[in-house]
């Protein structure tokens, strides 16, 4: 198994930029996510890392060896594709065991391992039928047969999910995940769906437009999110932001929105007279029956323990998910407490996330 | 409801389009079945006015088409020994005798060397083309497709008298390799525009599946790409196979002896005399055959070739 460090990676396409100067790293035996919307080059940057696109620039480094202008057939990555590109002239045993057979294995032991992976992933019934025939599901466990049957140093797997019907795919996210946690093998995963990398990352890389927009663990990236894209791709409901203009300095505990001073963690940085966007996560935020800021209920949408309440501020408008043992009429307003230490500030013109005392710790450049 | 559906023919419409099919089957095979019965009369049999539908099989065409003969005097005739086999006794009761084996054999072995050899040329060269220009990023790639496709933009026999001098500084004249080369150069174009309809249409994914299990790139094309592949593969020999086999012009142009091909010896075949009818059809007959098995054992692919583009799988 290995450790994958990228490096200020770029890929252009003729004019068009599809990666920009990304870095970040893939710990030994981690699962790690490449999120982000479709079109931001997570494919791309998958497909660098295998070896079957060469980078414009940067490196690609393999247990500290620089590989990014190796072809694939050197890099020992194994690759599962989105749709799944099971060689459609072999049947399921030869389709498996066809990485072995480059290798120039014998037989016997080709064999051998093939049956291992078949008992691994439950499909020792169809290895001698063709894969013309077979489910979503089986198509998808031979693929990723193929993937583990020679022990390769890293697994990249692009949206492989995307193409079973949602029903299955919980239980294909279980079952991979669990694969994983099995053989402890470092695995780049790409998706677009938030919630699948959240739920089966150890890592996560948020990508928009080339740009590596975070990368850190789940719980970083949704307590503090580096950019506004971040906050907004992540959580459903997404952050909520409160766009004020003003300022702060260094040191300071709250800032002022529109009069109302909201407390925050401490500021560190500084600024003045700006476009600002205060985030805030819909969990963190409290209906009261009296409070400085207030809002009126717009909409309530309700989810058994929890609502989601739909409000409007003189900042815009804010989904809150309360408890819903406290009644939200339609049409009242009320109160608005937020919770000072999960709060996060940021630069409405950049997108950025300004430092401060509760997420110091989290920014890597 | 409806008496009509959209989705399935009325009877009559069926009715019609299976009395047309019998009809155009009817119209296209008939000379065929001619030819072919024509190659088993005897030479009477086969200009006789009305032309006999039920007549007296006989193999005389056929071993007219294979030997040269002469006629021999009564004398001659009476001083030879019994005939030995049914060839010497039909060559005998017209009152000939076999004085060479004819070319008709070598002629049809210069067909087969040519033909086959020039198709296999054709898609070598057209299957590594077809895959360049559809996988990789070729300079000029869309100038150098319609450079390829204009050469099939006038009939090739326009350009006979500048070939036919070519020819004859290079050497190629009445060569296999010259003719090889030329079909070659005619087929090549349309085997790249068919076999890169084909190739593109293979997932790249197969070939980087390849590739990712180890595979070199040309490996990843010989095991993954051409299996896939053979369906075009197969149709586009079919093609060039046809074309290169049914040439006339510049064959009769080009060839006259090495390396002359079955088309234009056919009708040198006329014999001494009158009109050998018989000798030719059976000339015809057998120069069919190469063609007609290749495409039936090929004909799944070759429908599916000829209607590809059209169904998607
Ligand atoms: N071979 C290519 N040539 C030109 N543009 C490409 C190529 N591959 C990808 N792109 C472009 O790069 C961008 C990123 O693509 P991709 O990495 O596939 O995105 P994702 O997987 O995140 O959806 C897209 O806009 C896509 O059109
Ligand atoms: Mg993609």
């Amino acid at each position: 198994m290995a450790e994958i460090v990228i490096r200020n990676l770029r890929k252009e396409f003729g004019d068009f930029v599809a990666v920009k100067e990304s870095s970040f790293t893939v710990g030994d035996g981690e699962f790690f996510m490449l999120l982000g919307p479709s079109g931001c080059g997570k494919t791309t940057t998958l497909r660098m890392i295998a070896g079957l696109e060469l980078p414009t620039s940067g490196q690609i480094l393999i247990d500290g060896e620089d590989v990014s202008q190796r072809p694939a057939s050197q890099r020992d990555i194994a690759f599962v594709f989105q749709m799944f590109a099971l060689y459609p002239h072999l049947n399921v045993r030869r389709n498996i065991s066809y990485p072995l057979v480059s290798q120039g294995l014998p037989r016997a032991e080709v064999r051998a391992k093939v049956a291992e992976v078949a008992r691994i992933l439950g499909i020792e019934s169809i290895l001698d039928k063709p894969v013309g025939g077979l489910s979503g599901g089986d198509r998808q466990r031979v693929a990723l047969g193929r993937a583990i049957v020679r022990s390769p140093k890293a697994f990249m797997m692009d949206e492989p999910l995307g193409a079973l019907d949602a029903e299955f795919r919980e239980h294909m996210s279980e079952e991979l995940r669990a694969l994983h946690d099995r053989m402890g093998a470092t695995t780049v995963y790409v998706t677009h769906d938030q919630l699948e990398a959240m739920q089966m990352g150890d890592k996560i890389v948020v990508m928009n437009h080339g740009v590596v927009e975070q990368f850190g663990t789940p719980q970083e990236i949704y307590d503090h999110p580096a950019t506004m894209f971040v906050a907004d791709f992540i959580g459903s409901p997404p952050m909520n932001f409160l766009r004020f203009e003003g300022g702060f300095r260094p040191g300071d505990r709250s800032v002022s929105l529109g009069g109302t001073a909201v407390a925050t963690p401490e500021l560190r940085e500084e600024a003045a007279g700006r476009k600002l966007a205060l985030g805030v996560r819909p969990e963190h935020i409290a209906i009261l029956d009296d409070g400085p800021y207030r809002g009126r209920i717009e909409a309530v949408e309700y989810l058994g323990t929890t609502q989601i309440v739909t409000l409007s501020t003189p900042h815009g408008t804010l989904k809150a998910r309360t408890p819903s043992d406290r009644a939200a009429r339609v049409g009242e307003t009320v109160g608005l407490g937020f919770t000072a230490s999960t709060l996060s500030l940021f630069d409405a013109g950049s997108g950025r996330a300004f430092r401060t005392a509760a997420n110091a710790g989290v920014f890597h450049g | 409801m409806s008496a009509w559906s959209v989705t399935e023919p009325s009877a009559r419409s069926k009715g019609i389009a299976a009395v047309l099919v019998i009809l155009y089957t009817v119209i296209t095979l008939l000379p065929l079945v001619w030819i072919i019965a024509t190659g088993f009369k005897t030479g009477p049999d086969s200009i006789s006015y009305p032309p006999k539908v039920i007549f007296q099989p006989s193999l005389e065409g056929y071993v007219n088409l294979f030997t040269d003969r002469t006629r021999a005097t009564p004398e001659q005739l009476a001083a030879m020994p019994p005939p030995e086999n049914f060839v010497d006794e039909i060559v005998q009761r017209r009152g000939e005798v076999i004085t060479q084996p004819s070319k008709f054999g070598e002629r049809f072995l210069n067909s087969v060397i040519i033909g086959f050899g020039s198709t296999f040329l054709s898609i070598f060269l057209g299957t590594l083309a077809a895959y360049a220009f559809s996988r990789f990023r070729v300079p000029l790639k869309d100038d150098l497709l319609f450079f390829i496709l204009s050469t099939r933009m006038m009939p090739p026999i326009a350009v006979a008298i500048p070939i036919f001098l070519m020819f004859r500084q290079l050497g190629l004249s009445d060569t296999h390799l010259g003719m090889i080369l030329l079909y070659t150069g005619v087929n090549i174009s349309l085997a790249v525009w068919l076999l890169k309809g084909f190739i593109d249409e293979i997932p790249r994914e197969y070939e980087e599946a390849a590739l990712i299990d180890g595979y070199t790139r040309l490996q990843a094309f010989r095991k993954v790409v051409l299996p896939q592949a053979a369906t075009g593969i197969a149709s586009t020999a079919i093609f060039c196979l046809i074309f290169a086999w049914n040439e006339y012009a510049f064959a009769f142009l080009l060839t006259s002896g090495t390396a002359q091909t079955a088309p234009p010896f056919i009708p040198t075949i006329f014999g001494v005399g009158g009109k050998d009818w018989p000798a030719v059809a059976a000339g015809a007959t057998l120069f069919l055959l190469p063609v007609m098995i290749f495409t039936i054992l090929l004909r799944k692919h070759l429908l599916r070739g000829i209607t590809f583009g059209a169904v998607r799988k």
